[in-house]
């Protein structure tokens, strides 16, 4: 059926008279029909560009097709692949292949990792709770409970605690200028002259301007290997709680696992657990094992050193279990630490006592770390909050 | 116009010297024939800027550039009244003694004219007259922008119009061509985005990059375009933290040439190293990979004469 129609508006010359889809809306509906099935997401405006676009380019040519199609309907880079797919299926009357679907039930226990070093604490979670729950409410022994202790139902509990959280980055100097009632900053022509206007031309009160702050950009690079998987859940319902709180600051969340998955669009949604199901969606190798430096090094490559960790608070969930060399991830945590404002790093693992940071990878790491910060437990979370506000 | 098509496109910026492939000449074609802005994106020096350039250079209608950067508002884009020329207006009416005849209407109405009006580059855009050829409006960098202005320039994008509270609407005779470019260093709003026309700009494939430096640095000799552009795809495929660009390109063929030389060997690429990779770790990294493998390799790549 789709070779048919293509047959049919291959006979329609370039010149299609202006304005009017030549061959038919059926190739426009169709074709976009189809990227649509490959999954891009393209809203109705698009479709109707598409076939203006089409009109004025013509049929003839398959490559004007082509790129007048990635012009009206692609929006991002990352998504090139797919409407290729789907170009090169609806064309030769194939049916669209998805991607394979990357939803992934993971039911992973503790990875052993193959680094050097001992593990100590990673399996005896969360001593520190049990103590205290003769004293305390049962909320605040979960407050500080272990998240990897805690059963789903505990999990979910802390997970409904921790969406109270405010979490704004600390302020900078914005370059914009605000009205500054005292008077006393830089002189603000415009309403100065509108006072003269009403002082009788008369210049008795001139306004003046202050800079402004703003939230820094607040950065969060979570580990989705399997030993991290309890935090790593808790700390994406954390970052979800920064960019709900979020009013003119901003919210990056990234996942690192064996590539760099942007999760910030799942992070936007009002339901923190539909975001959460949406950030397992897209993360391929949430559990999977990790190459932290690896990692690292794409998130600075593709976003960080870009622009994306300037200036920003930057908060990294890892355990520091790392597989490949631990010299990558010390050159990746100095490139990162140069261009970021404060870089914060959470271990869980810190909480136990006995912990050293001993992991190769952690031990790279930690020389551009400006803050090493715990962050098994919702208190430790909500600490972790007035720290990156600091 | 009228009988334009994308060949017609490439022809006119190629006029310009601006090389565009397939892909950028539909792009634009586009961008011209349905009236949409471009939305170019791209790493840093691969030409995104220089499309507008062009694009004016080749239809004659006057380039307004619009720098984006963090903070910038209305003011600095749309318009701003000289007010120290309105204190000055007040004042002399205050000398003549007009100021306590005149009603305060009056005398508003006197400040906010037309020739107390400073255009900035917005306002500029919208205000090609109908017969003349649109300008090209740049908004250049628009992700260094901030949010709010995002939404600012949206509401301009889609009506071509502007209200200045004390004159009332501006609305363009003809719309401008439009070519915003970002260097992604975050996400542009989705809804700027669904107004324009999207286009990845790639870099070059390697034939199309010699030829683009011959075109923009014609004193190049064409043997050493072709050792340079071979020996940029070779520093590329080091894995680099910045990648040299076109503009990087050209740089070293222009560098290499100044310096008088026909060809490029290792002495003479390692003193202008600097013109192509620009951070230290990234001219170690080249360095350790070998100067003298990496001319050779490129050497195979070049061929020819």
């Amino acid at each position: 059926m789709r070779a048919g129609r293509g047959e049919q508006s291959g006979r329609v010359g370039p010149e299609g008279s202006a304005g009017r889809p030549p061959g038919g809306e059926g190739i426009v509906v169709g074709f976009v029909a189809a990227v649509r099935a490959a999954g891009l997401p393209v809203p109705t405006g698009a479709t109707v560009t598409f076939g203006r676009a089409l009109a004025a380019v013509g049929l003839d040519r398959p490559e004007r097709v082509y790129w007048a199609g990635r012009a009206t309907l692609v929006q991002r880079p990352e998504d090139v692949p797919a409407y290729d797919r789907a170009f090169a299926a609806y064309f030769s009357g194939r049916p669209v292949e998805a991607e394979g679907s990357l939803v992934q039930t993971v039911e992973v226990g503790l990875d052993v990792p193959d680094d050097g070093a001992d593990d100590p604490g990673a399996d005896d979670g969360g001593p520190a709770g049990t103590d205290m729950a003769l004293r305390w409410s049962p909320t605040e022994v979960l407050r500080h409970k272990d998240l990897a202790a805690c059963t789903p139902e505990e999990r979910e509990e802390a997970h409904r605690l921790m969406a109270g959280l405010r979490v704004q980055a600390a302020l900078r100097k914005s370059r914009r200028r605000r009205p500054d009632p005292r008077g006393r900053g830089r002189l603000d022509p415009r309403r100065s002259v509108r006072r003269a206007l009403r002082d009788g031309g008369e210049l008795f009160r001139p306004a003046a301007t202050r800079r402004g702050e703003r939230p820094r950009r607040l950065v969060v690079l979570v580990d989705v290997s399997g030993s991290m998987e309890p935090y790593s859940r808790a700390l994406v319902r954390w970052a979800h709680a920064a960019v709900a709180a979020r009013r003119r600051g901003r919210v990056e969340a990234f996942a690192l696992g064996t590539r760099v998955t942007r999760i910030t669009p799942a992070l936007t949604s009002h339901d923190p657990d539909q975001a959460l199901r949406r950030a397992a969606d897209t993360v391929a190798d949430w559990s999977g094992g990790t190459r932290l430096g690896d990692g690292l090094r794409r998130f600075n490559d593709e976003w960080g050193v870009r622009g994306a960790a300037r200036g920003a608070v930057v908060v990294i969930l890892s355990d520091g279990w790392d597989r490949g060399d631990p010299e990558v991830l010390g050159a990746e945590m100095a490139r990162l630490g140069r261009v970021a404002h404060r870089v914060v790093w959470v271990n869980p693992l810190k909480a136990s006592p006995a912990y050293a940071p001993l992991a190769r990878g952690m031990a790279a790491a930690l020389p551009h770390v400006d803050e090493f910060v715990e962050g098994h437990s919702v208190a430790s979370l909500e600490a972790l909050a007035a720290v990156v506000g600091r | 116009m009228a009988s334009l098509d994308v060949d017609g496109v490439k022809a006119g910026l190629a006029g310009q010297d601006y090389l565009a492939d397939e892909g950028l000449a539909t792009a634009v074609f586009l961008a011209l024939r349905l009236q949409r802005p471009l939305f170019l994106e791209g790493d840093a020096g691969v030409g995104k800027t220089e499309v507008a350039r062009a694009l004016a250079g080749w239809t004659g209608g006057r380039l307004v550039r619009l720098q984006c950067y963090e903070g910038i508002d209305a003011a600095q884009a749309l318009y701003e009244w000289d007010h120290a020329r309105q204190l000055v207006h007040l004042r002399a009416a205050e000398a003549t003694g007009r100021a306590r005849s005149a009603s305060a209407e009056a005398l508003e109405g006197e400040l906010y004219d037309e020739r107390f009006l400073i255009r900035r580059p917005l306002l500029q855009a919208l205000s090609g007259a109908a017969g003349d050829a649109p300008p090209v409006l740049l908004v250049d960098e628009v992700d260094r922008a901030d949010d709010e202005f995002e939404a600012f320039l949206l509401e301009v994008l889609a009506d071509w119009a502007v209200t200045v509270p004390e004159l009332g609407t501006v609305r363009a005779e003809v719309p401008p061509v439009t070519v915003l470019t970002s260097n992604r260093t975050r996400d542009v709003h989705d809804a700027l985005k669904r107004r324009c026309l999207y286009h990845w700009v790639e870099q070059p494939a390697f034939e199309r990059e010699v030829e683009i430096v011959r075109v923009r640095a014609p004193e190049v000799p064409e043997a050493l375009a072709r050792q340079v552009a071979a020996a940029v795809a070779g520093i590329r495929a080091l894995g680099l933290y910045k990648p040299p660009g076109v503009a990087e390109t050209i740089d070293w063929a222009r560098a290499l040439t100044l310096l008088g030389r026909a060809a490029l060997d290792e002495r003479s690429a390692g003193a202008t190293l600097g013109s192509v990779v620009k951070y230290r770790e990234d001219q170690q990294r080249v360095r350790d990979h070998g100067l003298d493998t990496l001319l050779r390799d490129a050497e195979t790549v070049a061929g020819g004469p």
